[in-house]
């Protein structure tokens, strides 16, 4: 992060003019954030970190005592994190192989989304046609539409395809195994439009109107206008757009037991990990560990699409 | 993995006992040899035609028992062809209703429900169980048990898996120690409850929390009850709602289930008062027993999974159950159970073809034989069940003197069993009065 | 891991980024040829009009092609919506109106027991609670947390501590909690930290998810772990986003922090921040599986959508489960409005 920080001239706060009392009510102010912060950041890492360390402890170790007792006793095992990477049930196979089913379920749903939600944001804010509003408001409030009622009627065009007064409209999609991606990507796509078209319609309709006047006067096309200035306009959007599709889609169960079906061709990372809990157990060591190999790819996203929001910066100097 | 320990080394001796036989066998008949996969098929000779066909089935037994279940078939599969696609859920009763009414219905349900069996039932989604496994379902499984799968008079499913209710775990060990003896009547269960609450110890320890179905193991209390004070006939007009829910004689059960979980001098061994029933999850609410913190916690046959690794479950063990008694013996002992039935969505051939399989006694020998099962078949060999709790269980079931009553909370319509009487077993825990919580379940009940 | 298991799988993703080339990529060249062609037609069209072959036309084009293009744009969206929202939620609507197998009608019979029946009416009084506390103190904190930890050494880690909460399944940090909450008699070593610290203190340990309202807050609490990272992510992004020169010209003016934080941090975000409370409310409506998991709605905690889902597929009761949901889309029309009112405000300003 520090490389990527931008250290522009005359923000730092050495260089501020000031008096001497107003350095001092300053050094007072930074030392109040810094302990706000901290404070904050405790209060918010504690979970967390006592899951970290519970995953580390042998199973009779985390039902009888805290984890805190762990500094004064320590007794460490990685059996936890065995069973849930290495843990095998004939009938469900290996951890890595929900991983795939994960990776190739999050890719696609994340993609799809976030390029018609850029396009239909676009269309919505700088094409000039009636109704717009109205459009806008409906796919917003779309938004409400509970996932769960959304399940049987979607689960039913799959599987029925769509007949209307005797006519096949659409025939059943009758997909198999692996095929069963296709309906997750479906699945998530939907229910992801609403929010990806509030967020985005929010960042594209602030953009200048200057900028788009001038492209249109130059003769520029909307498609030009819509990959050559909004989307690296939005970029910031876009990043953070992508953690959050990544993280609904990544950490979803329901979509994917519905879609995707708890075989291991295609279920995901979730699916194995609330079957982990055995089917009558109340098992605290692996819930703490798998919920750790969970976290894993999230957060190494997180950290990897940091640095498109520095550049939000950049493109916010250039609009001033 | 430490949750089932036992399935694994029973797997162990049943396959090496398994392999003694055969090898005795083959030892004295060599004229088989070579070709023992089609005399070992012949046996599945009525199944054939459905060679490369595949059959879906879904249900809520998950991780290593679903890797018994699949294993239980495995020659089935393998002799006829059939590819039998299993899928486990802890989600299963919504999600199948998701999927029945979305049209993705698996081929084949293990429904625990007779009340959810019921209502596909009526929905016209169900197709009813082919002559074949009617008619074995009847030579091996009580006319009562049946009538749970029988719906306006079609016959719908056989029983698969089933485990007794009336259970009080405690610690063999302990008792001797203390000169302790298994109680035989009510009666005699309330006296010990009464020693060793006079010893400052806390007699009982229960649990009700269970995530989405918490409060399930108070109605197991109920159930058991109602049974003991009213009668398996007032039993079978309650879950029906032949009477109300608030009835005099729901409330003398619920009261006299009372006098032990909401007896403050009784529980709740090793986590704390009447209200920690509520919050205490019902995995670990019998685990007390192994520190002596309590004696008795009752709680059906499949607690025997909870024990942790190393814990010997056995009449001379750590820990053991002893029938949950009766109040009167002589009136006859009820038996409170559960269990799976098979049920189909589609009735193609090879879909009849496995369930005709499921409800021979054949398969329930194949899926004792790999322990920790229990089944109320008549026919299957109670050698076949190595576990001593499985092996209480089904000689309790086969018992044709015991008087056998379905849970039920899974009779009932899920609203109410599956829904408010949970939560109103759980405000029961909580302080609420017997009357006010009977009567906010006989409202729910429409 | 064997190869074979996951080259269909790969196959299957490659079937899928190639979907997406394809898709969105002919969707954008297709907006590239289609008004160049009718722009050369347009040509021939002039061409012809100026040469007097054909009469000029009476109306000006422009408009129904505008339309056109936004049609293009906005095309995947709405067929989508329609499938996987529009339709299901017109379904459920209808649903709400029929009896519990969907057999007959009843009217507005199921309404009318969302509004007497007493769980039905705490179901929905602890909704309120939970939509008016977690968008407001969720957003308060990330936003506190995203100025002070602006251009603060370590911000990157920082932000990734507050952030690691998101990252986490709703399930999962339910876990957390759980454990966080636990509750062991007096005599025993709690495993829970809340009540280990109310004994240091030299309390007695309290089951805290049993007493309402009290639980119901700790719920809440989940939910604000959870959602101020959220609220953190995107207002850190917008304050990033404030011009570098505005922020230089305030300085240079020697305002104070506070005064910096009203006077130009609020403004220039207030765009986003309306975003995060809107997005955090939504969610919050549909909060399912933190009551799920921490209390399955016993103990009076229950919400709108966590009822709506037992209703519909355990209590098969789809009829007064639809109804819950129908109550879900009337509480949005508020937030619906102010949305139309800002939009109003934006074009005009």
């Amino acid at each position: 992060m520090s490389t990527t920080t931008p250290v522009l001239p005359g923000v730092t706060s050495e260089k501020l003019p000031g008096t001497a009392a107003g350095r001092v009510r300053k050094r007072l102010n930074t030392r109040a954030a810094t302990v706000v912060s901290i404070i904050i950041a405790v209060l918010w890492t504690i979970p967390t970190f006592g899951l970290f360390v519970s995953s580390l402890r042998p199973e009779q170790d985390i039902k009888t005592t805290g984890w805190w007792t762990f500094f004064s006793s320590p007794a460490f095992t990685l059996e936890n994190y065995n069973d849930v990477l290495f843990g095998r049930s004939a009938s469900s196979g290996q951890l890595a192989n929900y991983f795939v089913n994960s990776v190739v379920i999050t890719i696609p749903s994340v993609l799809f989304p976030i390029a018609f939600a850029a396009m239909a944001a676009y269309a919505l804010s700088w094409i000039k046609f009636r109704g717009r509003d109205w459009i806008y408001v409906g796919i917003f409030a779309l938004q409400i539409v509970p996932l769960q009622m959304a399940l049987v009627p979607l689960l039913s065009f799959f599987s029925r395809g769509v007949t209307l007064a005797g006519i096949t409209l659409m025939p059943a999609w009758n997909l198999d195994d692996e095929q069963k991606f296709i309906q997750v990507w479906f699945a998530h796509t939907c229910f992801a439009l609403p929010f990806a078209v509030f967020l985005l319609h929010n960042f594209v309709s602030q953009l200048p109107g200057e900028l788009m006047e001038a492209a249109r006067v130059d003769g520029a096309s909307h498609a030009k206008i819509f990959r050559t200035i909004v989307l690296p306009l939005i970029t910031p959007a876009l990043a953070s757009l992508t953690i959050f599709q990544f993280l609904w889609v990544w950490n979803d169960l329901l979509v994917a037991l519905i879609f995707a079906g708890g075989g291991d061709e295609t279920a995901p990372l979730t699916v194995r990990l609330a079957e982990l809990a055995g089917t009558r157990g109340n098992e605290w060591q692996r819930l703490t560990s798998g919920a750790f190999v969970a976290i894993v790819i999230p957060l190494l996203v997180f950290l990897s699409l940091q640095r498109y929001f520095v550049r939000g910066l950049l493109t916010g100097s250039v609009k001033g | 993995m430490a949750v089932f320990p036992r399935p694994r080394q029973a797997l162990v001796i049943a396959s090496v006992v398994g392999l003694a036989i055969s090898a005795a066998a083959c030892g004295g008949d060599d004229s088989g040899s070579g070709n023992g996969d089609s005399a070992d098929c012949a046996a599945f000779d009525k199944y054939d035609g459905n060679d490369g066909k595949k059959v879906s089935i879904y249900a809520s037994i998950r991780d290593t028992e679903a890797d018994l279940l699949e294993q239980s078939w495995e020659q089935f599969t393998e002799c006829t062809g059939i590819d039998i696609d299993y899928e486990g859920s802890g989600e299963f009763e919504a999600q199948l209703q998701v999927r029945v009414d979305g049209g993705n219905a698996p081929d084949i349900a293990f429904i625990p429900q007779p009340g959810l069996l019921a209502t596909f039932a009526k929905a016209g989604k169900l197709k009813a169980a082919p002559a074949d496994t009617k008619s074995s379902a009847e030579a091996n499984y009580p006319a009562d048990w049946l009538k749970y799968s029988t719906v306006d008079g079609k016959f719908y499913g056989a029983p698969l898996g089933s485990n007794v209710k009336s259970f009080v775990w405690y610690s063999p060990k302990q008792f001797q120690e203390k000169g302790y003896t298994v109680p035989k009547t009510w009666a005699e269960l309330i006296s010990l409850s009464d020693k060793i609450a006079g010893t400052k110890e806390k007699p009982w320890c229960a649990g009700i929390e269970s995530g989405d179905a918490t409060g399930w193991p108070a109605t197991d209390w109920l159930e058991d009850l109602m049974l003991r004070t009213a009668g398996p006939e007032v039993y079978d007009q309650w879950v029906t709602h032949g009477i109300p829910f608030n009835d005099p004689k729901v409330a003398t059960a619920l009261n006299q289930a009372g006098e032990i979980l909401k007896n403050p001098k009784y529980v709740n061994g090793g986590f704390g008062d009447v209200k920690s029933i509520s919050t205490t999850s019902f995995q670990e609410a019998g685990l007390p027993i192994l520190e002596n913190k309590c004696s008795l916690h009752r709680q059906a046959s499949f607690y025997a999974n909870q024990w942790p690794e190393g814990t010997k479950v056995a009449e001379d063990g750590d820990v053991f159950a002893f029938y949950f008694p009766a109040i009167d013996p002589s009136k006859g002992e009820p038996v409170l159970a559960a269990g799976e039935f098979t049920v189909a969505f589609a009735d193609r051939p090879e879909v009849q073809a496995v369930q005709n399989y499921l409800a021979t006694p054949d398969y329930a020998n194949s899926r004792a034989k790999l322990g920790n099962w229990v089944s109320g078949s008549r026919g299957a060999d109670i050698n076949n069940f190595a576990n001593p709790i499985d092996k209480l269980s089904v000689q309790i079931l086969q018992d044709q003197s015991k008087v056998l009553r379905f849970d039920g909370s899974d009779l009932m319509p899920s609203a109410v069993g599956a829904g408010t009487l949970w939560r109103a077993m759980v405000d029961w825990i909580n302080g609420r009065d017997t009357a006010t919580t009977l009567t906010t379940v006989q409202n729910s009940w429409k | 891991m064997e190869f074979e298991d996951i080259s269909p799988k790969l196959v299957m993703l490659l079937y899928g980024l190639v979907g997406f080339v394809v898709v969105v990529g002919g969707l954008l060249l297709l907006l590239d040829t289609v008004p160049a062609f009718f722009g050369r037609r347009r040509e021939r069209r002039l061409v012809a009009i100026a040469a007097g072959d054909i009469p000029a036309p009476t109306r000006r084009p422009r408009k129904p092609r505008e339309f056109g293009y936004a049609l293009f744009f906005l095309f995947p969206v709405l067929v989508l919506l329609a499938i996987g929202l529009v339709v299901p939620a017109i379904r459920t609507t209808l649903l709400s109106f029929m009896n519990g197998d969907s057999s007959e009608f009843v009217g507005f019979d199921n309404y009318n027991w969302m509004f007497t029946n007493d769980d039905a009416v705490k179901v929905l009084l602890n909704s309120l609670l939970w939509v008016v506390l977690v968008p407001t103190v969720a957003t308060s904190v990330g936003l506190i947390y995203a100025v002070l930890v602006d251009k603060a050494r370590l911000e990157a880690v920082a932000k990734s501590l507050i952030f690691l909460p998101m990252a986490i399944s709703f399930v999962g940090a339910s876990i957390i909690w759980r454990f966080v909450y636990a509750y062991r008699s007096e005599e025993q070593d709690q495993i829970g930290l809340l009540n280990q610290i109310v004994v240091w203190f030299g309390g007695t340990p309290k089951q805290w998810l049993l007493d309402s309202p009290l639980n119901t807050l700790l719920l809440i609490v989940v939910m604000v772990w959870i959602q101020a990272g959220f609220a953190m992510v995107i207002l850190s992004a917008a304050i990033k986003a404030i011009p570098a020169d505005i922020v230089e010209a305030a300085r240079l003016d020697g305002v104070t922090a506070w005064q910096m934080f009203w006077r130009v941090t609020m403004p220039s975000i207030r765009p986003a921040l309306i975003v995060v409370i809107v997005a955090i409310t939504v969610a919050t409506m549909k909060i399912f599986d933190i009551v799920r998991t921490m209390t399955n709605g016993n103990y009076d905690t229950n919400v709108i959508a966590l009822e709506m889902y037992n209703q519909s597929f355990r209590y098969q009761q789809t009829g007064q489960g639809s109804a819950l949901a129908v109550f879900l889309f009337v509480l949005v029309i508020p937030i619906v409005i102010f949305q139309i009112r800002n939009l109003r405000k934006q074009r005009e300003g």
